[in-house]
């Protein structure tokens, strides 16, 4: 017919050794899990006001007007407030970074009084570099700071354990292992990432990671089905080779879905504006981790782990699988 | 064989019928909205504050202090009616929430009889207080366990019913005023406001009491330092320091609200015009009558507004206050004695404001994002799998965009930044169930069958995994809604509500619309199973 659809330019049929590399894949995920975990102590995350408490306010001038932000650091440093970050963002309107924008943060000292706070520096910024306009100010005390952690932490725990249960009820034990060793994997990496880039760990963080728990399930449950039916299909096939065939007959599917859900999240980094950049930077990241997981994180360990196929020898007895094994 | 079953089609046109209907509104003016009929849905979007501007304040209601306070007025109420029956008190002290009092022995029913009044006193009906007389002349008179733990919600409950009186006074647009959690309001003011005007109206206990200065022991107590038990050291707005009795005269609670406005006084400076109801006016009338040519105290918040002397008695129990207030102090002023004093004073634990225009710039940002977005699955759709197959998943996602506008229309659930973000990945995802089934039908059609069959099986064998594979993103979603705070909701709310409308449009719609290709055309082959030659 036409040449465009583009799926008749990627192979119909692949057949590449996955499990072959698997031994790699482990060396290399197991290094970049361990130094994500070092990483997330040393140098650590990059809280933001949600998780530490504190303030964080958004100053701009008109456009074509710069803010002197040494200006604005030394009439704050001033007020005594300990370390006051003061950094230049992009415009919102234009999503370009001229100077006309700052935003501050800022930690309210123990006893004092955050309102009390945010007015002084509000007045001594006034008087450091002129008028200018408070566009988003936040505030969060102490209390509700590290509530938001614990919940945030908690809620990030509940996810893994939920999909462990789910993918035991729905597969076997096996499988909710290896689903689970893969959202451990990407959940670190993903951590990593954030560290790296020295992105700030917010609410809104813990949403990016969230989905990327829900997105690295979907595409492992993907795989895991496809592995149950050929389970099923081929009693007689090695295990190994069962995998290989699993993953690479949902290989185009996999490819498919993760560039689509990449470049649309590209395209919300570009034009989504400084609050939804490090969400959706992420988001990509996780995607992307979250499809080699399930291919080389939790398939794997089921083969590392057996499956249950009843007493397969080398008569190939022909055995009940998966969910059929279940009343 | 896919059947062009009936009931699928309806589904479908039913779905995009109603889709439309009610994501209508968000394409109306504010005037055409107001002019549907009475039938049609109205309700629009409703975006967060980070989209639309505006001011949120999470404040802690402090029941800790408020308990405090009240055993100290219990203390101070057990001190005054043993007084007046002439019991002689040994000891008063404080006592998890009350106190216990010490008479002699011979005198301890007397004392509970007596102290048994003040329960009866108690506003309410259901007494939330009890006298309960102990060993050795010692009878405790303080809250019963009920009315303890009654205590924080009753607090919450009356102060989220004073601040909606204060905020309502300020003309804030459509404010929100929820309940967080045992302790906590919340309040969400959107629109263009004034966040400090909002935090100070809120913050003010506006606790008003009238009492009487302690003339006799000032000059002693300034010097010396020792406060008699039944007065306190309080300061006013300069500083000066005043010696007050402790008894209420008294309280903003007798005042009555029609009757508090901003006058003038003599010289016609700002003052706050005030009148006490029937009780109030018959308690200040007797204290006025009795202490001619000492000073009275006005107190607000435990400071000192003015301290006038009595010169006649103040029968009419209406009058003005003066301090030397502005207009605009003292209007504010009026409109928080208005409202009535909050039970427990306020914190402000997490405060965050977004002006208008930046919420405006985050809608333009979510917008073209989502546009650019959408035209990128739409153009990888058709590539991948050409007009027909591409087609019929594009037209499943504007179904879906359509789905999804309604549906937060319909449940008024709130619109964030991220959750424009989760609207996107939803897109992303969405084509992810076409994918599946188209995947599926072209291992069908290489497996060698036919192209009914092999479509049948596509989606047959397809469903599962898009159940699975989208249970568990549901799942997810649940978790960010029950233990996520603000944007993070709205962003599993969007994303749980596109979980739905996605796998329903973009399965029926494909089904629907294939059966109907798959009568009409009669094809031979699968257009997207075909190798390259």
């Amino acid at each position: 017919m036409t040449w465009w659809p583009l799926i008749k330019v990627l192979p119909q049929k692949t057949n590449f050794h996955f499990v072959k590399y698997a031994r790699y894949a482990a060396v290399l995920s197991v290094v970049l899990c361990v130094a994500s975990i070092v990483a997330c102590f040393v140098p650590g995350l990059n809280m933001g006001i949600d998780f530490r408490g504190g303030a964080s306010m958004e100053v701009a001038k008109p456009a074509g007007q710069t803010i002197d932000l040494e200006a604005v650091r030394g009439s704050v440093a001033e007020l005594n407030l300990g370390d006051v970050g003061v950094q230049g963002i992009a415009r919102r309107d234009t999503n370009v970074q001229d100077g006309s924008t700052a935003v501050l943060r800022f930690q309210v000292p123990e006893g004092r009084d955050q309102t009390a706070v945010v007015n002084q520096v509000e007045s001594a910024i006034t008087a450091a570099v002129g008028e200018v306009t408070y566009s988003g100010v936040s505030v969060v005390g102490s209390k509700v700071s590290g509530e938001l952690f614990t919940s945030g932490l908690l809620a990030l725990g509940v996810a893994i354990a939920l999909m462990f249960a789910y993918i035991w009820f729905r597969f076997e034990p096996q499988f909710g292992f290896g689903a689970v060793a893969g959202l451990l994997h990407d959940v670190i990496l993903t951590f990593g990432l954030i560290v790296l880039f020295k992105l700030e760990f917010s609410l809104n963080m813990v949403a990016a990671i969230l989905t990327v728990i829900g997105y690295s399930m979907n595409d492992t449950v993907v795989v895991f089905d496809r592995l149950r039916e050929n389970l099923r299909k081929y009693k007689t096939m090695p295990l190994r080779e069962v995998i290989d065939l699993s993953l690479n007959e949902t290989l185009s599917r996999t490819i498919i879905t993760g560039v689509t859900a990449v470049m649309v999240l590209a395209a919300l980094a570009v034009f989504g504006g400084e609050a939804l950049f490090g969400f959706s930077i992420a988001l990509m990241f996780g995607i992307i981790v979250g499809t080699y997981s399930s291919i080389y994180v939790g398939a794997p360990i089921i083969l590392l782990w057996g499956v249950k196929r009843g007493e397969l020898t080398e008569d190939a007895k022909p055995v009940k699988l998966g969910m059929a094994s279940r009343p | 064989m896919i059947q062009l079953s009936r009931w699928k089609v309806i589904l479908v046109a039913a779905s995009l019928f109603f889709g439309v209907l009610l994501a209508l509104p968000n394409m109306l003016s504010d005037a055409q909205r107001e002019a549907l009929p009475a039938f049609m849905p109205k309700n629009k979007l409703n975006l967060g504050l980070d989209l639309q501007g505006g001011s949120y304040l999470l404040l802690e209601v402090d029941v800790e202090a408020m308990r405090a306070k009240r055993v100290e007025t219990m203390a101070e109420d057990v001190r005054q009616t043993l007084r007046e029956d002439r019991i002689p008190i040994v000891s008063v002290r404080p006592e998890a929430g009350g106190v216990v009092v010490t008479v002699p022995e011979a005198q301890a029913e007397l004392a509970a009889t007596a102290l048994r009044k003040l329960v009866q006193a108690t506003p309410g009906g259901v007494a939330d207080r009890a006298v309960t007389p102990q060993a050795g002349g010692a009878i405790r008179y303080g809250y019963t366990e009920t009315g303890l733990r009654n205590l924080g919600p009753t607090a919450v409950d009356q102060s989220i019913e004073v601040v909606r009186r204060r905020i309502d006074s300020l003309g804030t647009r459509e404010p929100s005023i929820t309940r967080q959690g045992a302790d906590r309001i919340v309040v969400q003011a959107p629109g263009e406001s004034d966040p400090a005007a909002l935090e100070r109206v809120i913050g003010q206990t506006a606790q008003l009491t009238f009492q009487m200065v302690d003339v006799e022991n000032s000059q002693s107590a300034f010097q010396t330092g020792i406060i008699p038990p039944d007065a306190q050291l309080l300061q006013g707005e300069d500083g000066t320091p005043y010696l007050v009795k402790k008894r209420v005269i008294v309280s903003g609670e007798s005042l009555v609200p029609d009757r508090t406005n901003v006058t003038t006084d003599q010289s016609g400076r700002p003052a706050i015009g005030f009148a006490f109801n029937g009780a109030g006016a018959t308690r200040f009338g007797q204290a006025t009558t009795q202490n001619i040519g000492k000073p009275f105290a006005i107190i607000l918040d435990g400071k000192v507004i003015s301290a006038p002397t009595i010169n006649s008695p103040i029968l009419g129990g209406s009058g003005i206050i003066e301090g030397g207030f502005s207009i605009a102090q003292a209007s504010e002023m009026v409109n928080l004695l208005k409202g009535g004093a909050l039970p427990a004073p306020l914190k402000v634990e997490e405060r965050r404001t977004v002006t208008a225009e930046l919420g405006a710039d985050a809608v333009k940002a979510g917008a073209l994002s989502t546009a650019i977005g959408f035209v990128i699955i739409v153009l990888f759709m058709l590539l991948a799998y050409g007009f027909l197959f591409g087609g019929v998943s594009v037209v499943g996602l504007i179904l879906n965009g359509i789905l999804i506008v309604a549906a937060m229309s319909l449940t008024q659930a709130t619109l964030t930044l991220p959750g424009i973000a989760g609207l996107i990945l939803t897109f992303a995802v969405a084509v992810d169930a076409n994918v599946l089934i188209y995947e599926r039908m072209r291992d069908e059609a290489r497996a060698g069958r036919s192209v009914i069959a092999s479509m049948d099986a596509g989606f047959n064998k397809a469903m599962g995994t898009i159940i699975d594979a989208n249970l568990t993103t549901l799942v997810a979603a649940a978790i960010m809604f029950i233990f996520g705070a603000g944007p993070v909701r709205g962003f599993a709310w969007t994303l749980s509500i596109g979980v739905f409308t996605s796998v329903f449009s973009s399965v029926l719609v494909a089904q629907v619309l294939l059966a109907y290709w798959l009568k009409t055309a009669r094809p031979k082959t699968l257009p997207i199973a075909e190798t390259v030659k």
